[in-house]
């Protein structure tokens, strides 16, 4: 029992620890690939390249003061930061990341807790980050705030729609629930070691999951809950300090987490060439795909205008949705006449 | 083990909390949400029963409840925005033309 | 007292608590907030009971699509908790009804206690049941099967509710509902066509 807790408890340090740097870091990516793409160089006086910036933007949030506005709920405006970033590092909990090994003669079940309805638990884990910018949004007490909030409500009810039917063609092909199994159905000994990702099978499913994941982020080109040309910064607009640093990494925790879930989902987790014959190389595949994920993330943040609000609306209601509905209609087809 | 009627009593003040709410409340948006916190209470005691009796009819029947539920808050928020929009007020009292 | 009971009794007290919150408080952002505690609580509950895929479906459907809902409307109508809504007409006093409703729960739990759910009778006890209870195979399997017209019927009700909804919210002199996400090109202006990226 004793053994259980502890070994429970050392992964739930290592994943714990492995996000909050990737978070730190992907700021850092952030930085230096948007500085790249519009022909500059980012950060590059802390530390070689720049490399000690994340830590120095810590130690900067942390020493500001914390200001409280007048007319902010108190109450509501301590919870809003802590409801957005914790079910953003609670999504972790279900995301397989390596082989299961044997350390020290234990077995070792590279996840957190596999849960045999894990998808479910990570779009109700998702479905709960909402409320801090709408909280967030309300008790500000500034109308910039109060706009964000409204405009992040109605965003995250049209896109949680698709969101939701993207990846149900994944469910019906593979027949599964659970992320691990869903990896394991995605394993290949062959030299195209890729074959078997979902990918390639729903490459429409993909597509949406990542339109949709990049709205649900509240990332550029959707960022309208902080469209900083129309409303200063949005939801966060009266956060200052360690509060506003907790928004911050949240969102980058959420970034990170929808990228490992897409990776899982579509791209294979953590299966690649010489998952068998290596230990633990698993996490370099997953921690890879992530990257690659969260580089096209930042790529089309470099790249996209933000949309207007109706154009937002109608795009997701009038595009993605009909597209995800399609998706789901052709793959059931698929599945039943036995084509996969 | 925790017996069957363990939840129902749950269940039971639930759908208590969720009566006081639906007749003392004079926010329309409160008394809807009592209305939602009521249904839930209907929903434990189907899932306990099931749980107990050991079929799974139970689970549908929550299911459909669950649409239900979606629907009714689809509509009543629809309602209430209308409402708003031609008296100004979520106060039910106020909601008092058909008296007249 | 095991694990089991402890959980089962913090998450009815959670579940109660958040309930009684929600009813008592003015501000109606605050009361979406604790009907979400009581929502999680429930979940849980769902989940000791074996319904694994019902918790992770109420929490899904509830907060990630009514109560966001509620809090849309909220914030667009602008209530805040501070303003008072006044008094109408009542009536029957709110302490009558307070103590009606209170008279009402103790009977239910009456008929709970002197019913025939006694725990020593058969089906007052839980019985042990297989593995894959409240999987999604056999809940979909059921669903599919035996009450599978129930279920078209369910989808004709969201139909019918999505349709009563827009008709409702539909402002018949401008002619577009609520004018969220329906503004027409002719009237929005260049200038809200910002196209600045983040610096």
């Amino acid at each position: 029992m004793v053994e259980i807790i502890i070994a429970a408890g050392i992964k739930v340090i290592f994943v714990l620890a492995a996000v909050l740097t990737g978070c730190a870091y992907a700021t850092y990516m952030e930085r230096k690939v948007v500085g790249h793409l519009q022909h500059r160089i980012g950060p590059s006086y802390a530390g070689p390249y720049g490399l000690l910036q994340p830590i120095a933007d810590a130690v900067k949030l942390m020493f500001k003061e914390d200001i409280v506005p007048d007319k902010v709920e108190r109450a509501t405006f301590a919870l809003a930061p802590l409801v957005s970033f914790i079910p953003a590092l609670l999504t972790f909990a279900v995301v397989p990341f390596g082989k299961d090994n044997t350390v020290f003669g234990y077995d070792v079940k590279m996840v957190l807790s596999d849960l045999n309805i894990g998808i479910l638990f990570v779009f109700a884990i998702t479905s709960l980050g909402v409320y801090g910018i709408v909280l967030a949004g309300w008790s500000s007490g500034s109308k910039y705030s109060l706009m964000g909030g409204i405009r992040s409500s109605a965003q995250m009810i049209s896109y949680e729609v698709s969101y939701g039917l993207s990846i149900i063609g994944v469910l019906l092909i593979a027949n599964t629930l659970s992320l691990r199994e869903l990896v394991e159905q995605q394993a290949s000994d062959s030299i195209w070691f890729f074959s078997n990702w979902f990918i390639f099978k729903q490459p429409l499913g993909c597509l949406l999951y990542v339109t949709c994941a990049i709205a649900e982020t509240n990332r550029l080109p959707f960022d309208l809950p902080e469209a900083e040309s129309e409303l200063v910064a949005g939801y966060h607009t009266e956060y200052s300090s360690m509060r506003f640093a907790m928004f911050f990494i949240g969102e980058y925790a959420n970034m990170i987490a929808v990228s490992a879930v897409g990776a899982t989902l579509f791209c294979g987790g953590w299966q690649g060439p010489f998952v068998n014959e290596i230990p633990f190389i698993g996490i370099f595949w997953l921690a890879l795909k992530v990257f690659v994920f969260m580089f096209v993330y930042i790529w089309l943040r470099g790249t996209l205008p933000r949309f207007r609000y109706d154009q937002l609306m109608n795009f997701g209601w009038k595009v993605l949705l009909p597209l995800a509905l399609l998706n789901t209609m052709v793959t059931g087809l698929f599945v039943v006449m036995g084509w996969f | 083990m925790i017996t069957l009627s363990a939840y129902v009593i749950v269940a039971i003040v639930l759908f208590g909390i969720g009566t006081i709410g639906v007749l003392i409340s004079r926010n329309l948006i409160i008394l809807f949400m009592s209305v939602e916190l009521m249904l839930n209470a209907a929903n434990l005691t189907l899932i306990a029963f099931s749980r107990a009796m050991n079929v799974l009819d139970g689970h549908v029947f929550v299911f459909l409840v669950l649409t239900i539920a979606a629907a009714e808050a689809a509509v009543g928020l629809a309602m209430v925005i209308t409402l708003f929009r031609n008296r100004e007020t979520i106060n039910i009292d106020r909601y008092d033309l058909l008296k007249w | 007292m095991n694990l089991d009971t402890l959980i089962f009794i913090i998450s009815a007290v959670v579940a109660v608590f958040g309930g009684t919150m929600m009813i008592a408080q003015r501000n109606p952002v605050l009361s979406v907030m604790y009907l979400i505690l009581s929502l999680v609580a429930q979940a849980v509950l769902y989940v000791q009971l074996g319904a694994l895929f019902l918790g992770a479906i109420l929490i899904i459907v509830y907060s990630g699509a009514i109560l966001v809902l509620f809090l849309f409307v909220i914030m667009l109508l602008n209530l805040r908790g501070t303003e008072d809504l006044g008094h109408g007409s009542q009536p029957i006093s709110r302490f009558t009804k307070f103590v009606l409703s209170i008279l009402f729960v103790f009977e239910l739990i009456a008929v709970v206690k002197t019913g025939f759910i006694r725990s020593e009778s058969p089906i007052g006890m839980m019985t042990t049941v297989a593995e894959d209870f409240g999987s999604v195979k056999a809940v979909a399997t059921l669903l599919f099967t035996k009450y599978v017209y129930p279920f078209e019927l369910a989808g004709i009700l969201l139909l019918a509710a999505i349709v009563g909804a827009v008709v409702m919210t539909r402002d018949s002199q401008r002619g577009d509902s609520l004018r969220i996400g329906s503004a027409p090109d002719s009237q929005a202006p260049d200038i809200e066509q910002e196209t600045g990226g983040e610096q």
